[in-house]
Parts: C-alpha cells; structure tokens; sequence
C-alpha cells in the first residue's frame, strides 16, 4: 500500500511517502493511523492527537471508519490552510 | 476551469478570456488573494504553498460542479498556485460568470469559503528564516458551514 503525508505530517514522520504491506487486521483508516503510530518515535509525534489529522483515500476525503485495501493511495495530512 | 499552477497569472487576460465571446453573461464576479506581510506579529518574508498533486485539481473540480449545479452560472474558474511566494504575491483567483450579479457573487463566496476547506493546499510561514506551518482557522469552517443549507434556490431578481 502507498502512503503519503504532507505538511507537519511529512517532517514529523520524515518521510513524504513509503510503501507498506498492510497487515490484516487492519482494515479501516483509524486502524491504519494506530498501527503507523507505532512504526517509528516520529510516526507516533504525527499520529499523536487524531483530531489534528485528516485522511484521503484514493485522493477523496475519507473518516477514521472508511475500509480501505491493499491497492489503496492513503495520504495523511493536517486540516488544509490554502486560498 | 481548473488550473493549479506554480506561475504567476493575469487577472486582466483571465477575466476577459472567461466571458469573451459569452454575451449571455452580463455578470463577472471575482475574488483574488495575496500573501500578505505579516504572521501573527511578525513580518512575513515568504509563504511557501504544499499541495497535493492530483488531489488539488480533482477536489477543485468537484467545487466548480457543485458551483454549477446550485447557481445559474455560465462559467466558474479558479486559479490556485503553489510554491514559494512572496509578500504581495498573487496566490489564487476565483471567478464565477452569470446573467446577472447576484448568482455571481453568491458562487464567487462560495468557492473561496469551500475551497478554503476542501483543497488540499498548506501553508508554511517564513519568519525571520524559520518555517512555521500555518493552522487551520476556524473562523474558516464557519464560512464554508454556511453554505451546506440548501441554497439552490438563488432568485435571478434584477
């Protein structure tokens, strides 16, 4: 699975993607932020308060309950500040 | 009309191409922002602009539909651009056309309340050679929250 983050996300996790082998157990995107929480010390710092962080899957909006898949593009990011 | 682009624009050359040869239109309504010097209490020396390559054109592009389908609009454009910018720099520019101004204005404030919550854009302040992103404003969600009533009933009044 392919995993993007941008912003503070990026420079916490130091990473502005990697590729992952989703476990099976995991099968929603609130699980997907609990299991990367656990990766690394910086994985945890941008997983750390749920609600300062926002999800798309497959580039549409997606909600800690939304199922996702192996083919799946999750991109991880703060609430968006343009305009 | 979507673009997302790191490049300046002409707003002149932008407004005139949308409603040239459209003599249906008799209402142009636009909105351009800039980045402006200051950070809080500091003095701003640029603002870079992360987006999400793909994402941005496509959450835009459900903008413009939705703009579409609640006001009678001939035409909607939104210019958005991304990169390092600097004080006075033009960042986007909205613009939605019509028969007559109200539809205008209404979709024009619509596409900047919505967009400043839908598009994937972040904003990282430079002060005094440090990067801070910017947060998120909840003043922001107020104005885009107005919108979710139903307001696909716009009277065309003039």
């Amino acid at each position: 699975m392919k995993l993007l983050y941008f912003a503070w996300l990026r420079d916490r996790i130091g990473l502005a993607e990697e590729t992952i082998e989703l476990p099976e157990s995991v099968t929603t995107v609130g699980q997907l932020a609990t299991w990367l929480a656990q990766k690394s010390d910086g994985h945890a710092e941008a997983f750390a308060d749920p609600n300062s962080v926002r999800c798309a899957v497959n580039m549409d909006y997606a909600r800690a309950d939304a199922a996702i898949g192996p083919d799946d593009e999750i991109a991880f990011f703060p609430p968006v500040t343009g305009g | 009309m979507i673009k997302v682009q790191q490049e300046d624009f002409d707003v002149g050359a932008e407004l005139a191409a949308l409603s040239r040869d459209r003599h249906q239109v008799g209402a142009v309504a636009s909105f351009i922002g800039l980045v402006r010097d200051v950070a809080g209490d500091s003095e701003l020396s640029a603002m870079t602009l992360e987006h999400y390559p793909g994402m941005t054109e496509r959450q835009l592009q459900k903008l413009e539909a939705e703009a579409l389908s609640r006001w009678p609009l001939d035409r909607v454009l939104i210019i958005h651009r991304y990169g390092r910018l600097l004080p006075g720099d033009q960042i986007v520019l909205c613009a939605a056309t019509s028969a007559h101004r109200e539809a205008s204005f209404e979709a024009c404030a619509f596409l900047m309340d919505w967009l400043k919550t839908k598009a994937p854009f972040w904003k990282l302040e430079e002060v005094d050679g440090e990067g801070k992103w910017v947060a998120a404003r909840q003043d922001d969600d107020a104005a885009a929250a107005r919108w979710q009533t139903d307001k696909t009933n716009v009277k065309q009044t003039e």
